[in-house]
């Protein structure tokens, strides 16, 4: 019998129909895979699944959902929670300065009677640590993790935090349904691929999954079955062995996609450094970087890959000495003063961050705005002069934004609509329209399609690969996706322990990649 | 209608709903209305420059500068030198200025140094440094050596009066600057021009790329930072301009008021203009001129008809009661708001 069943589900905010009779159901033990592009609905279907406050302040839903035949209605995610629906997010609800086990137990603890829960009442009683460590290191085994569980949270790699999040969900004895919100979209190759097993362990244990998710390979290689969402309605609903990734991508986007890599072009590059970094050190917590050499030529696409943890995110963020760091960066053959935001920007040198909504953008500030600011600051372009003052030239930074609106086709309202309210893809365009108007020579990428859909992640590579060609534009490309940087890059330089573990052709094998992430030595690999 | 309430904000349509009801039994009462717009001119004159002195703060992103009397300590202190050397009328006006400006970017500078300290406790902090100075400063108005027959106790001795008279120095030099009456409503040209002025240099200041720093300083500071801003120094530079302004704008005040009020009277500055502020839709991470003039228009009104009305109604005194009942209700359910979204 179904587990779950959801029929006909349909729900508006206000004029706008987002879900359209939408049903699917998921069997006992099932994979299900959910996969749709940003603002198909997914969240929404979710949200209403797990009772989410937001549905009911805006007037509910339409349809109806069973689970074991029984009709359910939940008003509250604790209403879904009692059902057996335990769900990850996809931004993280863990509490910073609690240990591992409270997060793990949280309004859940193990208690033991006291003489003033005797009197009072149940909810004075003393927490039993021993058993809820106990428990929470039982919940951390079944996924292989051998972490300390009284560490707290704060400070903790992100690929952790969401183990923990699943160890919270599998501690609940009675859940019966795990949703997965991109669950893996945080984590490295080899996490992913550990993360996967543990998915399919706990299925064969009983509990139905529900998985949410970009990475379609991913998709593919776990799940039982599919759903596809397009616009707020179902446009497939199929058994994963019948169908590819292909397919799967062509529905989720309605039209065609070519995953191939790049093709095969004469690429020329010339023998002559843009930038040296010599015993680059960064104290970035959690990506250090600890003595790092390279050299990076003009015109090429280098990429920059390794595990999470390793320091490859700390590399751009210390060149833009956005963390603090010591060693030499030479650009141009002259040197960039270390944790100086200002020189290394006033050097030509553009940076896109990982965390795009907290450094990358003014979120409640117009598109127009956000493109424009950097140059205004850096190299006080768009202003006027009055009196003393220079004042910003509204009708240039509005001319600007529109001509950068259209070249990189942003989707928008107007150059007056703020960044907060525009889907991921569109966001990291405006980010990389704020690095052009710089007119950099050298763009510093990090993570650039990370939770972006993927008919958006195919447009903000492509820009990135058009911007080197057209413009001569000399890029650095840090991901977690290999296959990403395999297909634009032209080097990729991998990363282990704050250091560069070596360069390899994005032709290379697998299994060269695989040796080199787990730090295995380059001459070796290579032989 | 909907659509007008909510492009001007429920707040603000509440206040001037109820504005309007106190006006016409106002009217009803035979309180004369040329009286009430009158006292609304001079009271919005001389409090907007106050009003004003939230805006860089919240730009800036310290949230509501709570230390308010901290600049107006020092415009009192710039007053009263202008006091002991006799000089009066516009003289007098600008040399309490040119003083009072310094000595606030010196405490502003400071204070701004130790808000860096104590990032996102802005505003619980910024009150309890207020309450401090003025307490400090009651004893230096009890020790500072002033001469003037004028300032100290009329019994002589040391120590200044707890409230000094402006009469013979600065006393109303803006509010009948060019001054001119509508039938019987009297225009207070200069006091209004003066705070013109001074809301289009700090409109200018935010429009220009200094300002522009440090407002994105203010709203995002990884943001600012990963675009060469030092955030720390915008945040100080907010501050001391938002003193600066408090110490002019506390002269304004009390040259329309015609005295000046020491020891624990600056204690409680802060509030009316925070309510101000919020009432004029701005919130604790934007605020901008229209605010200010918006704000301090409706807050000043509704005390200008208020009180009056109320105390025809009720016997007695209700002023004070009802000042701070809205003042500090404003203020809170501007708190309260998600966020400080915006009021």
């Amino acid at each position: 019998m179904d587990l779950l069943q959801m029929k006909n589900i349909s729900k508006s905010y206000d004029e706008n129909r987002v879900l359209n009779n939408v049903s699917l159901s998921i069997k006992e033990g099932e994979i299900h895979g959910l996969v749709g592009e940003n603002g198909a609905g997914k969240s929404t279907l979710m949200n209403i699944l797990f009772g989410m406050p937001v549905i009911h302040s805006t007037g509910g839903y339409e349809g109806e959902m069973l689970i074991n035949g029984e009709p359910y209605k939940p008003t509250s995610p604790e209403d879904a929670m009692l059902a057996g629906i335990g769900m990850v997010h996809q931004e993280f609800m863990l509490i910073p300065g609690f240990t591992i086990t409270e997060n793990i137990k949280l309004n859940r603890e193990k208690t033991i009677p006291t003489v003033l829960s005797k009197v009072f009442g149940k909810r004075l009683e003393k927490l039993d640590t021993e058993a809820m460590a106990k428990d929470a290191k039982e919940a951390l085994k079944k996924l292989d993790m051998n972490i300390d569980e009284y560490v707290p949270v704060a400070g903790l790699p992100v690929g952790y935090m969401q183990f923990i999040e699943i160890a919270r969900e599998i501690d609940k004895s009675k859940l019966k349904l795990l949703i997965l919100d991109e669950p893996t979209a945080v984590l490295t190759e080899s996490e992913a691929a550990k993360f996967l097993d543990i998915i399919k362990k706990l299925s064969q244990m009983g509990i139905s999954i529900l998985f949410i998710s970009h990475r379609l390979d991913e998709v593919k290689q776990i799940t039982d079955s599919i759903t596809v969402l397009r616009d707020g309605e179902v446009v497939a609903n199929v058994n994963t062995e019948d169908i590819d990734v292909k397919e799967i991508a062509r529905l989720m986007v309605g039209r065609k996609i070519e995953l191939s890599s790049k093709e095969d072009e004469d690429r020329q590059i010339k023998d002559e450094n843009i930038l040296e970094i010599k015993d680059l050190r960064v104290k970035m917590p959690g990506e250090e970087v600890k003595g790092l050499n390279l050299t990076v030529r003009r015109g090429e696409i280098l990429g920059i890959g390794g595990l999470a943890g390793q320091g490859k995110i700390g590399i751009a963020n210390g060149i833009m000495g956005l963390y603090e760091s010591s060693g030499t960066v030479i650009k141009d053959g002259k040197e960039i003063p270390l944790n100086n935001p200002r020189e290394a920007l006033k050097a030509s040198i553009a940076f896109l961050s990982e965390d795009r909504r907290g450094v990358g953008l003014l979120l409640d500030d117009s598109i127009e705005f956000n493109i424009a600011f950097s140059s205004l600051e850096i190299q006080e372009n768009f202003l006027k002069k009055f009196g003393p003052f220079k004042l910003i030239d509204k009708s240039k930074v509005r001319e600007h934004a529109l001509k950068m609106i259209e070249d990189l086709d942003i989707r928008c309202t107007g150059p007056k609509q703020h960044t907060r309210s525009l889907s991921g893809g569109n966001q990291q365009k405006v980010c990389i329209a704020r690095a052009l108007s710089l007119n950099p020579d050298l763009l510093l990428v990090s993570e650039p399609t990370r939770g972006i859909d993927i008919g958006a992640k195919k447009l903000v590579l492509d820009t990135l690969v058009k911007l080197n060609r057209e413009q001569g534009v000399t890029v650095i490309i840090t991901s977690s996706e290999l296959g990403e940087l395999r297909q634009v890059a032209d080097r990729i330089a991998i990363i282990y322990d704050g250091k560069v573990a070596g360069i390899l052709p994005p032709n290379a094998s697998d299994e060269e990649f695989g040796l080199l992430m787990a730090g295995e030595d380059i001459e070796k690999v290579v032989n | 209608m909907k659509e007008f309430i909510d492009r001007l904000g429920f707040p603000r349509f509440i206040i001037i709903v109820f504005l309007i009801c106190l006006m016409a039994l106002a009217v009803y009462l035979n309180i004369p209305l040329s009286d009430l717009v009158s006292d609304m001119l001079v009271r919005f004159g001389m409090n907007a420059i106050l009003v004003l002195a939230m805006v860089p703060g919240i730009q800036a992103g310290i949230g509501i500068n709570f230390n308010l009397p901290l600049g107006i300590i020092c415009g009192l202190i710039g007053a009263l030198i202008s006091i002991e050397f006799k000089l009066s009328g516009f003289l007098g006006l600008f040399v309490s200025i040119l003083i009072a400006a310094p000595l606030a970017a010196i405490g502003g500078y400071l204070y701004g140094k130790m808000l860096n300290s104590v990032k996102g406790q802005e505003m619980t902090v910024g009150n309890y440094v207020g309450y401090s100075i003025v307490s400090f400063m009651c004893i230096f108005w009890l020790l500072a050596p002033f001469k003037s027959p004028e300032l100290i106790w009329a019994y002589g001795g040391n120590g200044l009066r707890v409230t000094v008279s402006l009469e013979s120095s600065i006393s109303h030099v803006l509010n009948n600057f060019l001054a001119f009456n509508i039938g019987k409503i009297t225009i207070p040209t200069g006091l209004l021009l003066f705070f013109a002025i001074f809301a289009f240099i700090v409109w200018v200041y935010s429009q220009s790329n200094r300002g522009l720093s440090m407002r994105v300083a203010g709203s995002n500071g990884k943001f600012a930072q990963s675009n060469g801003i030092n955030v720390d120094k915008q945040r100080i530079k907010g501050t001391v301009i938002s003193t600066v302004l408090a110490s002019i704008g506390i002269i304004v005040y009390s040259q329309a008021f015609g005295f000046l009020q020491l020891y624990n009277a600056p204690l409680y500055s802060a509030m009316p203009a925070a309510a101000a502020i919020l009432i004029g839709g701005a919130s604790l991470k934007k605020a901008t001129i229209v605010h200010v003039i918006i704000g301090t228009i409706l807050f000043q009104s509704l005390l200008v008809v208020a009180l009056p009305v109320i105390n025809v109604i009720a016997e007695g005194s209700m002023s004070e009661v009802i000042r701070v009942i809205v003042s500090n209700g404003i203020i809170l359910y501007a708190l309260t708001r998600e966020g400080g979204k915006a009021a």
